[in-house]
C-alpha cells in the first residue's frame, strides 16, 4: 500500500517534469490557459463577423431576398465606379514602387544615415489627415501654371498624386522589409562586377527577389484606394467608395451587398497575396552559407 | 610589363587610414593572395581593384591601362565574394549566363560557355536548379563560374571559402588553384588563412594595419620573414628572449647557452633581443635524427608531449623556464622522451631569426595565436 503510494507520487512527479498533469492545482493551468485562448477568440471572431453577418442579414431584407445583390450586378454605375478604382489603384501601385524600391534601395546601399529621415517622411499621411492633402493639392494645382483640376484626366492625375502618398508608409515598410531579407550589398557588387548597370541591377536583380513584399505592398495599396472616400469625393471622382454612398442615400439594402461584396474583394486581394507568395518564400531568401 | 599594378595605393575613411602606401606589380596569370588580421586593409585593397572604392590616392592598371576611376561594370573584373552573392531569383545557368547577357552574347554562345563551365566546375545537370537547392560549396562553385564566364582579365575573390566547413575548404582551394592554372587568370585572393593562402599563392602579400609588411613567395615568407609581425603571423613560431654577445659575428646567448646566427645583429653586446625559431627547425638529438656539426645544442628538459596527427609537438624549457617547442613529424618508430627527461635541442645557424625585443609576442601567446588560425 505504502510502496504503491510511493509509485503514484513518484508517478506524478515525473508527469508534473513532463508537462503533464500531476495534481488539481496544476491540471488546471493549462485548461485555464485553453479556456482563455478560445474566449479571446471567440471575441474577436464576434467583434469581426457581428457587423458583417448583421449586414448581410440586413441585405436580405429586399424582396425578393437577393434582390440587393441581382440589383449590383444590373448596375453599369458599379462596374464603371469599381473599373475606375482599380486602375486607379494600379497606376498608383506602379507610381509608388517606381519612386519608393528605388529610394529605399538606394538608402540601403548608399545612404543608411537617411534612413530615420526617409521613414519619417513616409509615416507623414498617418500625421497629415487625407482632407488636408486634398486641399493643399486643390489648392496648389486648381490655378495656373499647372491647372490640373480643369479637367477630368487632371483631377483623376493629382488623386493618383494623393494615393501615392497615402501608400507611402505601407509600400516603403513592405519595400523596406523585403530589402532587409538580402544581401543587396553583395548582389549589387555581384551585378557591378558583371556589368551591369544601376537599371539592369534594379529591374533584373532586386525588383524580382522583392516580389513577395511589393505583392503585399501593392494589394494594401489597392486596398486603401478602393475604399478612400474623402479625396475622391472632394476630386469629384468617380470611384468606388462615391458610389457605396451614393447607392446607400438611395438603396440602403443594396449598399449592404455592395459593402460585402467589397470585403470579399478585398480578402480575395489577400488570398492572392498567400497563392502568390506561397513556395516562393526559398527563392527570396539570400542564398548564403548552408 | 606587369599586368596588374598598384602604385601609391592610399584609402581613408574619415579619419581613419585604411591602407597606405600599397605597390604590387602582379604578372599575368599570377596568384597573388593577400594576407593578414581582420581590419588589415586587405578586402579594401580588394574592393578597390574591382572600383567598388576608389582610392584616396594613387593608381591602378590592368594592362597598361589605368582603370582607377572606371566605375566597377566597366573593368572586366570578376569577383567571387565569401557570401556567394547568387542571385536568388536566377537558376545556376541563369546566374552563369548573366554577364554574358548583359555584353548581349548570343543565345547559343552563352549556352555553350555555360555548359562550358559547368562541366569545369563539375555541376553538370544542375543548370536548372535554383541556388537554394545547392550546398554552400556547389554555390561557390557557380559564383566562381559567374566570375569566369566573362572572361575577365582579373578575377578577385575575397574570402570565398571561409563560410564552408574544413573539408569542402580545402577541397574547393584545390580546385581554384587548379582552375586557375589551367586558364592562366590573374587572381587576386584576399585571406586571413595562412594555410590558404600559402597552399594557393605564388606570392603573398602580408597586410598589417593597413601597411603591406611583406610581398613574396610562400617559401620566402615562411622562412625569412623580413618583419617581426610576418614571423609571429605566418606559421608557428618560438620567440624568446636572448641577450647580444657578438653583434658583428652574429653570436647570443640563450638563457646562457652560446647560439650562432648567420648574420650580423643591430646593437651592441649586452642587448636583449628576441630569438624566432620555428618548431619545425629545432631536431631532438638522438631522437629524430642527427643535427649537423655546425648546428646549435641547447639542453633542455621536456615539459610536455602532444599528439597532433602528422607532428608530434614536444614542449620543453631550457634554463630557468624558457618555453621552447620542438616539432617533429610523427612515425611509429619515433621514441618520444616522456616528460621531465633531458634532451638536446638542436638548430642550424640559419634556422635563427633575430628580432628587436618585444617585436613579437611571448612564444606562448604566439603559439596560442598560431594555433587557433589553424
Amino acid at each position: 500500500m505504502t510502496q504503491g503510494g510511493g509509485t503514484n507520487r513518484l508517478g506524478q512527479g515525473i508527469e508534473a517534469m513532463q508537462g503533464g498533469a500531476a495534481g488539481p492545482g496544476v491540471r488546471s493551468r493549462p485548461n485555464a490557459g485553453r479556456l482563455v485562448w478560445w474566449l479571446v477568440f471567440i471575441v474577436g471572431a464576434t467583434y469581426f463577423f457581428l457587423p458583417l453577418i448583421g449586414t448581410f442579414a440586413f441585405s436580405l431584407r429586399a424582396q425578393p431576398p437577393l434582390a440587393a445583390y441581382t440589383g449590383i450586378l444590373d448596375d453599369a454605375k458599379f462596374f464603371a465606379n469599381l473599373t475606375y478604382s482599380f486602375v486607379i489603384g494600379i497606376i498608383t501601385i506602379i507610381v509608388s514602387v517606381s519612386i519608393l524600391v528605388p529610394t529605399a534601395f538606394w538608402v540601403r546601399l548608399r545612404y543608411p544615415r537617411l534612413r530615420p529621415i526617409v521613414e519619417f517622411i513616409t509615416l507623414l499621411p498617418f500625421v497629415v489627415p487625407p482632407i488636408v492633402l486634398v486641399f493643399g493639392l486643390i489648392n496648389t494645382y486648381s490655378r495656373p501654371p499647372l491647372p490640373f483640376t480643369h479637367t477630368d484626366l487632371g483631377s483623376s492625375a493629382l488623386l493618383v498624386f494623393g494615393y501615392v502618398i497615402l501608400s507611402f508608409p505601407y509600400m516603403y515598410r513592405a519595400v523596406d522589409t523585403g530589402l532587409r531579407s538580402m544581401d543587396i550589398r553583395s548582389l549589387t557588387e555581384a551585378s557591378q562586377s558583371l556589368g551591369a548597370g544601376w537599371g539592369r541591377i534594379i529591374i533584373q536583380v532586386i525588383l524580382p527577389n522583392l516580389r513577395v513584399a511589393l505583392l503585399s505592398g501593392a494589394f494594401l495599396t489597392l486596398a486603401i484606394v478602393v475604399g478612400e472616400f474623402t479625396m475622391a469625393t472632394f476630386l469629384a471622382r468617380p470611384v468606388f467608395a462615391v458610389y457605396l454612398r451614393d447607392v446607400g442615400d438611395v438603396k440602403p439594402y443594396q449598399q449592404a451587398a455592395v459593402a460585402l461584396i467589397s470585403f470579399g474583394l478585398t480578402w480575395i486581394a489577400m488570398g492572392l497575396i498567400s497563392i502568390l507568395g506561397r513556395g516562393s518564400r526559398s527563392r527570396v531568401a539570400v542564398v548564403g552559407a548552408r | 610589363m606587369a599586368f596588374l599594378t598598384l602604385r601609391g595605393i592610399h584609402k581613408r575613411f574619415g579619419e581613419t587610414v585604411a591602407v597606405q602606401d600599397f605597390d604590387l606589380a602582379a604578372e599575368r596569370g599570377e596568384f597573388v593572395s593577400f594576407l593578414g588580421p581582420s581590419g588589415c586593409g586587405k578586402t579594401t585593397t580588394l574592393r578597390m581593384i574591382a572600383g567598388f572604392e576608389r582610392p584616396t590616392a594613387g593608381t591602378i592598371a590592368i594592362d597598361g591601362a589605368d582603370i582607377t576611376h572606371r566605375s566597377p561594370n566597366q573593368r572586366n573584373v570578376g569577383m567571387v565574394f565569401q557570401s556567394y552573392a547568387l542571385f536568388p531569383n536566377m537558376t545556376v545557368a541563369g546566374n552563369i549566363g548573366f554577364g554574358l547577357k548583359i555584353r548581349k552574347r548570343p543565345r547559343a554562345d552563352i549556352d555553350r560557355r555555360v555548359g562550358e563551365l559547368l562541366e569545369l566546375m563539375h555541376l553538370e545537370g544542375r543548370g536548372g536548379r535554383f541556388p537554394w537547392q545547392l550546398s554552400g560549396g556547389q554555390q561557390q562553385r557557380v559564383a566562381l563560374a559567374r566570375a569566369l564566364a566573362i572572361e575577365p582579365q582579373v578575377l578577385l575573390l575575397d574570402e570565398p571559402l571561409s563560410a564552408l566547413d574544413a573539408k569542402i575548404r580545402v577541397a574547393l582551394r584545390h580546385e581554384i588553384r587548379a582552375i586557375q592554372r589551367q586558364l592562366g587568370i590573374t587572381t587576386v585572393y584576399v585571406t586571413h588563412d595562412q594555410e590558404e593562402a600559402l597552399e594557393l599563392s605564388d606570392r603573398i602579400v602580408v597586410m598589417s594595419e593597413g601597411r603591406v609588411e611583406q610581398i613574396g613567395t610562400p617559401f620566402d615568407i615562411y622562412n625569412f620573414p623580413s618583419t617581426p609581425f610576418v614571423a609571429s603571423f605566418v606559421g608557428t613560431l618560438n620567440a624568446v628572449e636572448a641577450k647580444i654577445v657578438d653583434p658583428a659575428a652574429g653570436r647570443i646567448t640563450l638563457s646562457g647557452h652560446a647560439i650562432r646566427t648567420t648574420a650580423s645583429l643591430e646593437g651592441s653586446a649586452g642587448d636583449t633581443v628576441m630569438l624566432a625559431l620555428r618548431p619545425e627547425m629545432i631536431t631532438l638529438q638522438g631522437i629524430d635524427g642527427q643535427p649537423p656539426d655546425n648546428a646549435n645544442r641547447v639542453p633542455a628538459t621536456v615539459t610536455d608531449i602532444a599528439f597532433l596527427g602528422s607532428v608530434v609537438r614536444v614542449s620543453t624549457t631550457v634554463g630557468e623556464g624558457t618555453a621552447i617547442h620542438v616539432d617533429t613529424f610523427n612515425n611509429p618508430n619515433l621514441a618520444v622522451p616522456p616528460a621531465g627527461s633531458p634532451v638536446i635541442l638542436s638548430f642550424p645557424p640559419e634556422a635563427c631569426l633575430v628580432l628587436a625585443r618585444d617585436a613579437v609576442p611571448q612564444e606562448t601567446d604566439a603559439l596560442a595565436a598560431a594555433e587557433a588560425m589553424l
